[in-house]
């Protein structure tokens, strides 16, 4: 137990300290990279909570999807960041405050609800016991089953988000070369070929 | 002392004022503001995922997996808005993005 005790508050704290370097990092490579550092020790609190499943959906997606993503664009774009930086301070006072009452809120709502006591019979969909069935499968069986909605609904919006990004990203160039199937169908031997009648010693 | 969901909670408030922090903090860099809501999304699925194994109910595992699957397509549409603004205005200022004149 003394075990998962030092472990959470090792997660946690890396996770919180990684968490302020996203937004205070000078460098927006720095940025992502903290965001990795965060989600890689917010998977390991996922795992030390007893949900492995979403702490490896968890490293693949964001890690490995959305987080080399972002790389991708931050590298990509050619900014001068340090002109972005201008104003830093200026919004320093007024976003402290307003993160300190928002951060009040949520503890002061965190430290004084109860649970109803018939909590534990309302369960949807009961965690069945780890020595029986194991993370992954006990989630498949309830999200193919009872949430098969939600889960067609998900990858509709993944269809319709991949969609959008190529539609909006997509640019015709007028200088590109394409290949026209049609165009390459349609040609015959006449339109082709041309025939040069050369006079002897006098070329083209 | 053994760790319970208020453990979780508080981290996860933490996390989540961080992202809000952040996003007043670099009010004119886009990119830092799209990763201080993956942040409070990280921050919402942490909350999920400690009542889900708390209250002994998978549905919150559910739900988190499918705030992953809304807070990966937002990034990617997010991030290809930015890349057109940039490609026809060579700025993402977010006080430039004034062309609606909302």
């Amino acid at each position: 137990m003394i075990v998962a005790t030092i472990a959470f508050y090792i997660f946690a704290g890396v996770a919180i300290a990684a968490g302020f370097m996203v937004i205070a990092a000078r460098n927006p490579v720095h940025s992502v990279l903290f965001l990795i550092l965060a989600f890689f020790n917010a998977a390991g609190l996922f795992v030390l909570m007893g949900a492995e499943f979403l702490a490896m959906i968890l490293i693949i997606v964001y890690v490995g999807a959305v987080a080399v993503l972002f790389l991708f664009v931050v590298m990509m774009l050619d900014i001068d960041f340090a002109e972005l930086r201008e104003g830093f301070l200026q919004y320093m006072p007024i976003g402290a405050l307003i993160g300190l009452i928002v951060l009040l809120e949520l503890l002061l709502v965190a430290g004084t609800w109860t649970l109803a006591p018939e909590v534990a019979s309302l369960a949807a969909s009961p965690i069945p016991p780890m020595a029986d069935v194991t993370n992954a499968e006990a989630i498949g069986q309830v999200m193919y089953t009872q949430y098969v909605y939600f889960f067609q609904a998900a990858g509709m919006v993944l269809l319709v988000a991949m969609i959008g990004a190529i539609v909006l990203t997509l640019r015709k160039k007028p200088d590109a070369q394409r290949q026209s199937i049609p165009d390459q169908v349609a040609r015959t031997a006449e339109t082709a070929v041309e025939l040069k009648k050369v006079e002897p010693g006098q070329g083209l | 002392m053994e760790i319970g969901l208020a453990h979780y909670l508080t981290v996860a408030a933490i996390l989540f004022t961080l992202g809000i922090f952040g996003i007043f903090l670099n009010r004119k860099n886009v990119i830092i503001i799209l990763m201080s809501i993956e942040l409070m999304l990280l921050a919402v699925n942490i909350n999920l995922v400690a009542f889900s194994t708390h209250l002994g109910d998978l549905t919150g595992q559910i739900f988190a997996m499918l705030v992953l699957t809304v807070a990966a397509a937002e990034a990617a549409i997010g991030l290809a808005i930015l890349v057109v603004y940039f490609r026809n205005r060579g700025s993402i200022a977010v006080e430039d993005i004034n062309l609606m004149k909302g």
